[in-house]
């Protein structure tokens, strides 16, 4: 949104889109500009209109204004098969009357190929996805993770210039999933292929993009590499979407100590000098989004300036913590999540979540003292809800 | 439980043992044999009236099985009753009503699988107000229609031939076989016709190549609700056929009904069956394959 892509090495160009049904709006106004061989992630809850912005790239749905340019040319009004793309979508869609070979060489054929074309296509797919033994079963015979790599090799075929992916991993088991995740980062640094994917998948949109498009109710809330979504998200939606466990919020003021800003909450204070990012005047209303793994927990005993040590030599957290001024937190919860432990605690009367490493020691009701990372954190305008 | 591995260890094998004469089974087959009984006894009367000669019928004992079979009647029905002035027998009737089924059959299937794949697939402008209008179609009364398509078709020079009766068929077929397949493919997965469409597939590259070859049970069901009710349709073919082209139907009536000279019941029945056997012989080939196909609501992809 606020880079602007050189035109030439634009692969698809999303111009005002806008599409509605009667009158009811899905897209308005979108813009989008996707480079050569980059991989763009769609991100947002459901009903987004994610899959809605895909099949007008893809030439699915009539646009009701607008334009899309892939490679440089207004496909606006062409069909989905001149455009030079190829789909993925999350039921797969095979066909199910026809072998995986068939399934394969559909598209080929309907494009007029030569027999010996269309042969040694299919076995350059079939080699990069490792489906040669599966290339004269019927789709029903296959499991979801083969049947998902012949709907890929469907698209590969084609040597298309654009992958449109639809949610081609929501059907697969957990593991299947993350196999398929990887391949996918494989196929996409082979063939360099600009591709674009769409998930409610954060893991996913995390490991696969170059950029993410965050969106919500058919606005693109930010588009940025994967880094900046997470630690500098654009507003409080895309900071409570991105994350798990998720960012947890406080709300409070701008103050000053010592002249130094702070945010203030319930009588608790956390210096502010380490934030990137603007400080609004003191008085403001503002909301601090930290990160779980941004705050440390440390054991009070230990007394002032002790937030750094004992059980929040933890990560990040612990490096350059600022200590909470003494404010006391209470452990509300403890979720032990294997490598390590997530604690709900109650700081100035709102709930906050902390990292901890699995044998922090801490019970439900202990007291702890807090450092925060503030460098990682994000600061908000409680109208506007973006980001200082 | 077939599993040959399985047979190795030391478990119970074999069908559960049950006991023939239970009370739930002598009430479920005792209620299957009555109705099964009271649906075949007409049948089994028509069969042996159809085999006896009129002196025996004359006895009046119609439950006896013949004393003497004769195949006379079969032979007469089909080939000699008359009706009216033309005196041979059904086979016109039959020829007419093959004439009439097979092609409003093909017709009203051919239009109707693209009128509703059309409707569920390619959603154009104004086809929801189309398909509304065709389903109201399906609610109109036939005999307020019956005089109109009388004068249109004399209009366009098809009254009293069979090829009006096909076109007033493959009309009255639309609204319902439409619906059948319009719901069909409405049920075909949405990303299935897209992945055609990006593949390079058009209208009816899509139509042939994925969803005909889907579709079998549901052409299915669509040709015997059209053979049967084409087949066992008289009220058209009473009114838009002459005693040349009447449909099989019209003939059986004209035969069974006749006044003129004695009532040959054993010829009536024999006719009766002959006329019957059509749908009979296409529910006893098919019938699998229609409880699959009104089972096929949704299919998978
Ligand atoms: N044919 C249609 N008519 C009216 N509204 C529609 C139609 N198709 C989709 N919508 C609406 O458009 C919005 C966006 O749908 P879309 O399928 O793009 O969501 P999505 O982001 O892909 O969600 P999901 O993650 O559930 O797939 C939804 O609110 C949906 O209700
Ligand atoms: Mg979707």
């Amino acid at each position: 949104m606020n880079q602007m892509t050189n035109p030439a090495a634009t692969s698809v160009a999303v111009k005002d889109l806008r599409l509605a049904y009667g009158s009811l709006t899905i897209l308005d106004d979108l813009s989008l500009d996707i480079g050569e061989g980059e991989f763009i992630v769609l991100l947002g809850p459901s009903g987004c209109g994610k899959s809605t912005l895909l099949n007008c790239i893809a030439g699915l749905l009539d646009i009701t204004d607008g334009q899309i340019w892939i490679k440089g040319r207004n496909v606006t009004w062409e069909e989905p098969k001149d455009r030079g793309i190829g789909m993925v979508f999350q039921s797969y869609a095979l066909y199910p009357q026809m072998t995986v070979r068939g399934n394969l060489a559909f598209g080929l054929k309907n494009a007029g190929l030569p027999r010996g074309e269309i042969d040694k296509r299919i076995a350059r797919a079939a080699e990069i996805l490792q489906i040669q033994p599966l290339l004269d079963r019927k789709p029903a015979a296959l499991s979801g993770g083969q049947r998902q790599r012949v709907a890929i090799g469907r698209a590969l075929v084609r040597d298309v210039d654009v992958f449109l992916f639809d949610e081609p991993l929501s059907n697969l088991d957990a593991k299947l999933r993350s196999e398929l995740r990887v391949e996918i980062k494989r196929l996409h640094q082979q063939l360099r292929n600009t591709m674009i994917y769409v998930t409610h998948d954060q893991i996913e949109a995390l490991t696969l993009a170059d950029r993410i498009a965050v969106m919500r109710g058919g606005i693109i809330q930010q588009l940025a590499d994967p880094k900046t979504i997470y630690n500098k998200p654009a507003n409080l939606f895309v900071a409570g979407f991105i994350g798990s466990p998720a960012m947890t919020f406080l709300k409070g003021q701008i103050g000053e100590r010592d002249g130094v800003r702070t945010f203030e909450a319930g009588g608790s204070t956390i210096a502010l000098d380490q934030y990137r990012g603007e400080v609004p005047a003191r008085g403001t209303a503002v909301i601090l989004g930290v990160r779980p793994e941004h705050v440390a927990a440390g054991h009070v005993a230990a007394g002032h300036g002790a937030a750094g040590h004992g059980a929040a030599g933890h990560g990040a957290a612990g490096h350059g913590a600022t200590g909470a001024g003494g404010a006391a937190a209470k452990v509300e919860i403890d979720e032990p999540m294997g490598s390590d432990s997530l604690l709900w605690l109650r700081f100035a009367g709102q709930a906050l979540s902390a990292r901890a490493p699995a044998e922090h020691g801490f019970k439900a009701g202990d007291a702890v003292s807090l450092g925060f990372d503030i460098s990682k954190a994000s600061l908000f305008d409680t109208e506007t809800e973006q980001r200082l | 439980m077939a599993d040959p591995v399985a047979a190795g260890r030391a478990e119970p094998r074999g069908t559960r043992p049950r006991r023939a004469l239970s009370r739930r089974n002598v009430m479920l087959y005792g209620v299957l044999i009555v109705v099964a009984l009271y649906y075949l006894l007409p049948l089994y009367v028509m069969v042996v009236t159809s085999l006896k000669g009129m002196p025996e019928i004359r006895l009046g004992n119609i439950f006896s099985p013949p004393m003497e079979i004769t195949f006379e009647p079969w032979v007469k029905a089909w080939s000699e009753a008359c009706t009216g002035l033309n005196c041979d027998g059904l086979s016109r009737g039959f020829w007419n009503s093959v004439r009439i089924t097979v092609p409003s059959v093909v017709l009203s299937i051919a239009i109707a699988s693209v009128n509703g794949y059309a409707l569920a697939n390619w959603r154009f402008r104004g086809s929801e107000v189309f398909f509304a209008i065709l389903i109201f179609g399906a609610f109109i009364p036939y005999q307020v229609m019956l005089y109109p398509i009388v004068i249109m078709l004399r209009e366009i020079g098809l009254y009293g031939t069979l090829s009006g009766l096909v076109l007033v068929h493959t009309i009255f077929g639309m609204p319902i076989l439409t619906l059948l397949f319009r719901n069909y493919f409405a049920s075909v997965p949405e990303e299935l016709f897209k992945a055609a469409r990006v593949d390079g597939a058009g209208f009816w590259g899509i139509y042939f190549k994925i969803m005909l070859p889907m579709s079998l049970p549901i052409f299915v069901v669509a040709i015997i609700l059209q053979v049967t009710g084409i087949w066992n349709d008289f009220l058209f073919g009473v009114v838009y056929t002459k005693p040349d082209t009447y449909p099989m139907t019209v003939q059986l009536n004209n035969i069974v009904n006749s006044v003129q000279g004695v009532k040959e019941y054993n010829v009536n029945m024999a006719a009766t069956i002959i006329t019957g056997l059509v749908p009979l012989v296409i529910y006893f080939i098919s019938g699998k394959l229609f409880v699959r196909g009104i089972a096929a609501g949704a299919v998978k992809g």
